[in-house]
């Protein structure tokens, strides 16, 4: 991916990511969020992660924001008047938050043992689906299978927590 | 050399990470607050697929395939939650929501 590309594509997310936490109308956070989302798949694209991008659309920035915008729309949320913090909080929550990236950072920075760019040569089938599956069907076996009780699990108590009289 | 390295990536992902984790500190509308979440998982799939490019390795790939599976369930399960909460008490606000407060 070319530096200056690079460069676009984190400063659109950046500011998109921005926009999820700071406007007023949740419908316009969600919109932030599916900007954001469809960014990240291109980026995907760029590091030959082509399967995870395409379910990085379908799965996210499709049925999860969905759901999302649906529940919203359902609830019919005006825009919240103390929508944020008090004072106190807001500059306790600033702190905390600088001393996490500034900790972040600090691990970010020389990740990789400082290799310099990442090689160009790669596999043709590199993120391909079948190089995921292949992955996917043999060495995590198990967890896939978890991972279909944990949705099955998730169906059936998200109909029991949403059914009327109940809770 | 035309390549941005992985740290680029990684420092990305961290500047993403915050930004969720101060939405979740700073909002109080709870649905704003699990989108904050989302963009957190978000950041973290960024690093574990640009790791798997950098190492040449596919395992990164098939945990954002699992990461991504456990989000829509937590998204589905949240929800309905808030579906719930708002029901009883025609709230979104998390300083409102306070039934587990002793």
């Amino acid at each position: 991916m070319h530096p200056l590309l690079f460069g676009f594509m984190a400063a659109l997310l950046v500011a998109s990511a921005l926009s999820v936490i700071l406007q007023r109308s949740p419908i316009r956070s969600a919109l932030s969020l599916v900007t954001t989302l469809f960014l990240l798949a291109v980026v995907f694209l760029f590091l030959d992660a082509q399967l995870v991008a395409a379910l990085q659309i379908v799965v996210y920035a499709g049925a999860v924001m969905v759901l999302f915008l649906f529940v919203i729309m359902l609830l019919n949320l005006q825009l919240d008047r103390p929508s944020m913090a008090p004072v106190a909080v807001r500059g306790a929550a600033a702190f905390v938050a600088s001393l996490f990236l500034l900790a972040l950072l600090r691990y970010a920075v020389g990740a990789g043992g400082g290799t310099g760019g990442m090689s160009t040569a790669i596999d043709a089938d590199f993120g391909s689906t079948e190089a995921v599956a292949t992955q996917l069907f043999t060495h995590f076996l198990l967890a896939f299978e978890v991972t279909g009780l944990l949705l099955l699990v998730a169906v059936v108590g998200a109909v029991v927590l949403a059914k009327r009289k109940l809770v | 050399m035309n390549v941005v390295s992985i740290e680029w990536y990684v420092i990305l992902g961290a500047v993403l990470f915050t930004i969720g984790a101060v939405g979740v500190l700073v909002r109080r509308n709870v649905i704003v607050m699990f989108m904050s979440i989302e963009l957190m998982l978000n950041a973290v799939n960024l690093v574990f697929v640009a790791f798997s490019r950098h190492l040449h390795t596919i395992e990164g790939q098939v945990a954002v395939f699992f990461v991504m599976t456990v989000a829509a369930a937590e998204a589905a399960v949240g929800l309905a939650i808030i579906i719930a909460a708002f029901r009883n008490r025609e709230t979104v606000n998390a300083d409102e929501l306070n039934w587990l407060r002793w």
